[in-house]
């Protein structure tokens, strides 16, 4: 007899079988699939893939297009540009002469691996190549979706507050490299660099830290070096 | 509110693994969901409310495990609890450690009828 109603006829099914079906899979799998092959395509074509990702504000753009403008002699670079609406940066970086491809992510609050993808489709970066992914401005989201990318580069500038990595953690604690840009207003701004440099430390202990300006070109050259390290061009001999 | 796209994930996996087995129903999902992992509990269960709408998944019952954060420190090999990145090693007071435990992110299992 059924323990639920007593009848003696099995045939309907108000007590249905039940089963416990063990998933254990990681709820950002199908951005990580996406990414790890993104991941393989920069390796077959040697592309060194950079994902920057800061606050609104802090300076990725103009980081970009000083870059572009002063290596784009000795690299080859591409950018994808990442923001909710416009093609405002798209249009600073095309300025330079540089490929880029703008996403609009609409409503979205961060590009991932599937976006990236069909970029990637549609600009077609060159084997031997530096490409810039700059990120939606944004400290939160952005740290959870990975792009593929091999190194990712939090920018900080010294008229945010230098409790933002205590405050944003998660960004912190997953990027490579972490830029301070801005540095030419530290005389008019109460930032203390190495509080800043300290709990960027605290958050993620393997963090790389850069000081720059972009504007008084202060620093630079300790970006690029860091570029040239990573780029596998052996022949870099760029002056700027 | 990178969570709404977080519970569109859930939802995709739940799909997919009740097509796999045959099932109409899910009635209870398991998530494991790490104290670090960067996920917001609230705003996951606003999200979750217009997500799982018209899908497989909207009258399930979740269930939500929350590893608590664990770490070993580098210089003194101290294994303890922590709440957030940046909290020091508590017996030599380092931040060089290595995060053990509190990253899960995943769906653990699906009750389906």
């Amino acid at each position: 007899m059924c323990a639920t109603c007593g009848c003696d006829d099995h045939q309907h099914s108000h007590h249905s079988h039940k089963t416990v079906v063990d998933v254990e899979q990681d709820i950002l799998h199908q951005n990580n699939l996406l990414a790890e092959r993104n991941r393989g395509y920069f390796e077959a074509k040697q592309i060194f893939a950079v994902n920057l990702v800061s606050s609104p504000g802090s300076g990725k753009t103009s980081l970009l297009v000083k870059t572009l403008t002063d290596l784009k002699d000795f690299l080859e670079f591409s950018v994808i540009e990442g923001d909710q609406q416009t093609t405002c940066d798209a249009d600073r970086i095309h300025a330079t002469g540089t490929k880029v491809t703008q996403i609009n992510t609409g409503k979205g609050c961060h590009l991932d691996a599937h976006m990236v993808l069909h970029a990637l489709q549609g600009m077609k970066p060159k084997d031997n190549s530096t490409l810039f992914i700059e990120n939606v401005g944004n400290l939160v989201c952005p740290a959870m979706f990975d792009l593929g990318e091999k190194e990712r580069v939090v920018i900080i500038s010294v008229t945010e507050g230098d409790d933002k990595p205590l405050k944003y953690p998660d960004m912190f604690h997953s990027s490579t490299l972490c830029i301070i840009n801005k540095i030419d207003l530290l005389p008019y701004v109460d930032f203390n660099v190495e509080k800043v440099k300290a709990n960027a430390l605290k958050v993620n202990h393997q963090l790389e830290i850069i000081e720059l300006s972009c504007t008084s070109g202060e620093g630079m050259d300790k970006w690029y070096n860091w570029l040239k390290t990573k780029v596998h061009v052996s022949d870099l001999s760029y002056s700027y | 509110m990178h969570e709404l796209s977080i519970v569109m994930s859930i939802v995709e996996i739940a799909s997919q693994q009740a097509l796999q087995a045959n099932a109409s129903v899910v009635e209870e999902i398991e998530l494991e969901i790490g104290t670090l992992s960067g996920i917001e509990i609230n705003a996951l269960e606003f999200a979750w409310a217009e997500a799982v709408r018209n899908t497989i998944l909207e009258n399930t019952l979740r269930v939500i495990n929350r590893p608590e954060g664990r770490a070993r420190c580098l210089d003194c090999n101290t294994d303890f609890a922590i709440q957030q990145y940046f909290d020091p090693c508590p017996a030599c007071g380092s931040h060089f450690i290595n995060i053990t435990r509190g990253k899960e992110l995943k769906v653990k299992s699906l009750v389906i009828a």
